[in-house]
């Protein structure tokens, strides 16, 4: 099998795993038929990020409240392979699996089809989604037609 | 003596099935699922986030659920849960720049960048009870433009070409954390914004509005308010660069003010600043114009108002807090009252033996302040 390399950072794989709900990922992932057998080797476990402002948007930073948080690392069987996988909210399954997908990842064999078959269209939807929502709010966007226009 | 009562074991067990029945409401009714609470209560989540100062819309749903929709109450149920999860890290603060914005608007700029946005909002709405609420009927899907939103760039960052607005910027300092460590007044302004963050949303509205009114007049615009969601980051040990853990909803406000000044300074616009978890436009703006009102004393205005005072109101801000210390008004007080009243049986028994006395001779020293 031709190896190529891998298109995509892990920190840019665990941004739209983190961005996927669980049921979309846990369905494509079941897809790509990986078979690794694998065991947590931290977590899955919640608790809490405290989120952080900025006064005025650009200022200094201030403690805005906490919010809930879940990670999970695992270590794949055959290689040992480690995957770490944070996401917001309290699914202990959904940190797991991009864990879980971060130490397939590694394999080389593995990362390709994992950027194209999962990643790829998994930003695809997320983008098709901000797009839909985007075109709902500029459906609100005001248009003043006492504006002068032209010349 | 001290005498330890027990007692109520049946009683509160038997009022607290009364409550789930009461909770429950009628049988032959469907029950109300936390899904469709978060689902169709959406605003009454954000601002039991916001207060319990916990971002998790299931468990606020959840403890609203819980608390029949008493939202002090709900505030308390998800602050207490909160106790019970570890930290485990502090996020990047957030931009709020690139926010994905459902909502933005500005009372100051007309034509800005990316637009006057409304986002789904109650303004402009008649405040007239809608009976078709009543009937089960269908909602149209939103309408929805040909086109994407253009960037919607912060506006005071960006208009304001001739400094006429005070700038924000980052000096690096590490923010306090109240719940780390108690607030030590006077506090500083970091401080001052996680206190209002948390503070509850008709105490802060009053304050606010008490600004407007006169007491501590300060004469805000509404600069910019911008409600969507901002992708949240945070730095690991395994990985280089920050990870994004998802997405949450904020609420911002930026409040123009009248001028601030020194014989150094040219005068220029002052500002305040109002960031709430879920969409909570309200609270952003109250939060914007009470922390305008707190900056008195750095901007070297007087302290004539309630909202200026940075003890009293921060002090009193917190639902939970404030609950709590009434609450416990409820508590057997019943040694302390039994002292009490001894106090005041000695008192009148030593007035009445003053007035026997009172004819001839003139009256004696004031009896004693009786001591709490």
């Amino acid at each position: 099998m031709k190896q190529t390399p891998s298109r995509r950072t892990p920190a840019e794989r665990q941004r739209v795993l983190a961005l996927t709900p669980r049921e979309r990922l846990e369905a494509r992932w079941a897809e790509l038929a990986l078979a690794a057998d694998y065991r947590c080797v931290r977590g899955p476990e919640t608790g809490m990020a405290m989120v952080r402002g900025r006064m005025g948007g650009t200022g200094n930073a201030f403690n805005l409240g906490e919010m809930t948080l879940s990670r999970a690392s695992v270590a794949l069987d055959d290689d040992e392979a480690m995957g770490h996988g944070w996401v917001a909210g309290r699914d202990h399954r959904h940190a797991e699996l991009i864990a879980l997908v971060d130490a397939c990842a590694q394999r080389p064999d593995w990362a390709a089809r994992i950027d194209v078959e999962l990643i790829d269209p998994l930003a695809a939807s997320l983008a098709e989604g901000r797009e839909a929502a985007s075109r709902t709010a500029a459906a609100t966007r005001v248009d003043f037609f006492t504006l002068v226009r032209g010349e | 003596m001290y005498v330890a009562v027990k007692g109520g074991e049946q009683a509160i067990a038997n009022a607290h099935r009364w409550l789930a029945d009461r909770r429950r409401g009628e049988r032959d009714r469907p029950e109300l699922s936390v899904d469709q609470i978060a689902g169709q209560l959406n605003l009454a989540v954000d601002r039991v986030m916001a207060e319990a100062s916990l971002y998790d819309p299931e468990l606020a749903a959840l403890a609203l659920k819980q608390a029949s929709g008493d939202l002090v109450e709900a505030v308390f149920l998800l602050r207490a849960y909160r106790t019970t999860l570890p930290r485990l890290a502090e996020t990047v603060p957030v931009d709020t720049d690139a926010m994905r914005v459902e909502r933005r608007i500005s009372a100051t700029y007309k034509d800005i960048p990316g637009g006057q946005v409304l986002g789904p909002t109650y303004d402009y709405t008649h405040r007239l009870l809608d009976f078709m609420q009543l009937a089960e009927g269908e909602t149209p899907e939103p309408a929805r433009a040909e086109q994407a939103l253009e960037a919607c760039p912060q506006i005071l960052e960006l208009l304001d070409d001739e400094g006429l607005v005070e700038r924000e910027v980052d000096d690096g300092a590490a923010p306090y954390d109240i719940t780390r460590d108690p607030p030590d007044f006077p506090v500083d302004r970091a401080t001052r914004l996680q206190m209002l963050a948390r503070g509850d949303e008709g105490y802060l509205l009053a304050l606010g509005y008490s600004t407007q009114r006169g007491y501590g007049r300060n004469h805000p615009f509404a600069g910019e308010i911008r409600i969507g969601a901002v992708e949240v980051e945070i730095v690991v040990e395994e990985r280089e660069a920050p990870v994004c853990l998802g997405e949450i909803t904020l609420s911002e406000c930026q409040m123009i003010n009248q001028f601030g000044g020194s014989r150094e300074a040219a005068p220029q616009f002052t500002r305040g600043y109002g960031l709430a978890f879920g969409r909570n436009e309200r609270k952003g703006m109250a939060m914007a114009l009470v922390d305008r009102a707190l900056r008195a004393e750095e901007l070297g205005e007087p302290v004539q108002g309630p909202a200026q005072q940075a003890e009293f109101v921060l002090a009193h801000a917190d639902s939970v807090e404030a609950s709590g210390f009434v609450s416990h008004l409820k508590l057997p007080h019943y040694v302390d009252f039994q002292s009490e009243l001894e106090l005041l049986r000695r008192l009148r028994r030593d007035h009445v033996a003053r007035h026997e006395s009172a004819p001839s001779a003139p009256a004696e020293t004031p009896a004693e302040e009786p001591q709490a």
